[in-house]
């Protein structure tokens, strides 16, 4: 087997083991808990595989619908925008020279390392005197706004690491400098595109404190908030709990299993780079 | 966007810190006063005392643990690395609350920890682990660890392949053993990904909000408090907003000043 044949494999065996192994989980822990009430007999009565109809009961009764709904608009609307502005700043300081460049790129690099716990406060009462908590834009803004300073630094290095030459081919036929980046490096960019992309997806996906501050009204709560309360609801019933908690896992989980070469690779890159 | 967004709650956060404020009515200027009050604050002091038990755990010893694992790999090729590698980054994907819930579930009083614990005959060690004063704190610091690890992990082996071979053959040349190889080839290769990974392991460790939250809110009594749930429940909860904002640009200014110090103590070394 080469290494990628390898790799798919593992690939694909932790998919069909988080499919299978955590309802199974969840239950021999029911098994467990309900033995002494029930008696010995009942201990053996799940079925080999897991059970679909926890996972059922657990999406009803948390109404993750509506919360995956949510998380996936957040999220494609911060991605989305994040792309949209970082891939023309990135190309505006990773090959053009105007004056304050480099101070505003530091100032940039800061918005990498202040975290959301040190920005909550002052963001919850600007947006709630603007009237726009318990609203998605409470989400998507912010979340935005912090993504852009990673989006920015990544999409200036790869600019940097482009050959001066295309471009100024490019530029000789007789192209603008808008052009050039659309028509000529941006298809280049691609796989850089696309591991901003994923990391941006992923940590707004996962974003927590923001949703939990900004939102308490029940239709615009993200998958992992409506998972913590869920949580302190039906704190005891561990399948509903763990089917849940799989449930809001998924989609990154996914996401990273079918991109993880890319992601680690750009990971990583950006990482020893920064 | 990004000026909007980061650049003014940065200047309001520091504004708001300035006056002892309920969130409600108009609040009162009292200048650096929360500033003072948070440095005499007993609550804000063991919450930053938390804070340096869970660097250990999320950072010293995930560190630790990658670089030792990097040492003895190093030189053997083993296959299916990529997977090995897929497994390990795996937490650091999901959500934290995904990741707490799972170990609440794990160090319940009837989960699998204690279970394996009765199974083998230690059934005396079985407790409530988050429940209790004295293991809660280092039971959060071990999923900060469990997250972590294979962070470090994989960040120090993508090094190590970066360093040239024949850096370790010359050191073989000079007699050098495994352990010497280690401090004179591979640790000083390693200088910028242990740079990465100290910055993000410490930030983690002095964020750490999702996970806390998660599994005790703080709690037992102010077991597990740090200062990013002592912001949360400060500005929203019993209305000290005016603490809270200063509670947060203190962890702002510690956290940059970290990475600053961190990168420039890593590249200072010869």
């Amino acid at each position: 087997m080469t290494a990628s044949g390898v790799e798919r494999a593992v690939t694909y065996a932790v998919l069909a083991l988080f499919s299978v192994l955590c309802p199974g989980a969840d239950r021999g822990d029911r098994a467990d808990r309900d033995a002494p009430a029930r008696g010995a007999a009942d201990r053996g009565r799940a079925a080999p595989l897991g059970q679909p109809g926890t996972f059922r009961s657990a999406w009803d009764a948390g109404g993750f619908g509506r919360l995956m709904a949510s998380s996936v608009l957040v999220s494609a609307s911060v991605v989305a925008l994040t792309t949209a502005l970082c891939i023309p700043a990135g190309y505006a300081f990773g090959t053009m020279r105007f004056p304050g460049a480099t101070p505003i790129f530091y100032v940039m690099l800061a918005g990498m390392v202040v975290p959301f716990e040190s920005l909550i406060v002052p963001l919850y009462y600007t947006f709630r005197d603007a009237g726009l908590t318990d609203t998605y834009w409470a989400l998507i803004l912010p979340q935005t706004g912090l993504s852009i300073s990673f989006g920015t630094f990544w999409m200036r290095a790869f600019f940097r690491s482009v050959p001066v030459e295309l471009a100024d081919a490019a530029r000789v036929d007789g192209a603008s400098s808008w052009r050039v980046l659309w028509r000529v490096l941006v298809p280049i960019g691609r796989p850089a595109i696309l591991t901003m992309v994923v990391l941006v997806f992923m940590w707004t996906w996962n974003e927590f404190l923001l949703a939990l501050v900004m939102i308490s009204d029940q239709s615009h709560r993200t998958a992992p908030l409506g998972l913590s309360t869920f949580q302190s609801r039906y704190g005891v019933d561990v399948p509903s709990v763990s089917a849940a908690a799989v449930l809001v896992a998924a989609p990154v989980v996914v996401v990273y299993l079918l991109t993880q070469r890319q992601f680690l690779r750009g990971m990583l890159a950006g990482s020893i780079r920064g | 966007m990004f000026a909007l967004f980061v650049i003014a709650p940065i200047a309001d956060g520091a504004w708001i810190s300035l006056f002892r404020w309920d969130g409600v009515t108009s609040g009162t200027w009292v200048g650096l006063g929360n500033y003072r009050a948070a440095i005499h604050d007993a609550a804000v002091r063991t919450a930053f005392q938390h804070s340096l038990v869970l660097i250990l755990f999320y950072a010293v010893l995930p560190v630790a643990v990658g670089l030792a694992l990097t040492g003895l790999l190093v030189h053997s090729r083993v296959r299916g690395v990529a997977a090995v590698r897929t497994v390990i980054f795996l937490p650091q994907v999901l959500a934290a609350v995904v990741v707490g819930v799972a170990w609440r579930w794990l160090y319940d009083p009837e989960g699998p920890i204690n279970q394996a614990l009765a199974a083998v005959g230690l059934g005396s060690l079985r407790h409530s682990w988050l429940g209790d004063l004295s293991t809660a704190l280092p039971a959060v610091g071990v999923i900060g660890s469990w997250i972590t690890t294979g962070l470090c992990l994989v960040l120090f082996m993508a090094g190590a392949q970066r360093i040239p071979p024949a850096r370790y053959e010359a050191a073989r040349v000079d007699g050098a053993g495994p352990v010497r190889e280690f401090f004179a080839v591979t640790l000083p290769g390693l200088r910028n990904e242990l740079a990465v990974a100290l910055s993000l392991t410490v930030i983690a460790a002095l964020r750490a909000f999702d996970i806390i939250y998660v599994t005790t809110k703080g709690g037992p009594g102010d077991a597990t408090t740090v200062p990013s749930l002592l912001i949360y429940t400060r500005a929203f909860v019993t209305g000290q907003v005016g603490s809270a904002a200063a509670i947060g640009a203190i962890m702002g200014l510690l956290i940059l000043a970290l990475v600053v110090i961190i990168t420039r103590l890593v590249e200072d070394r010869p």
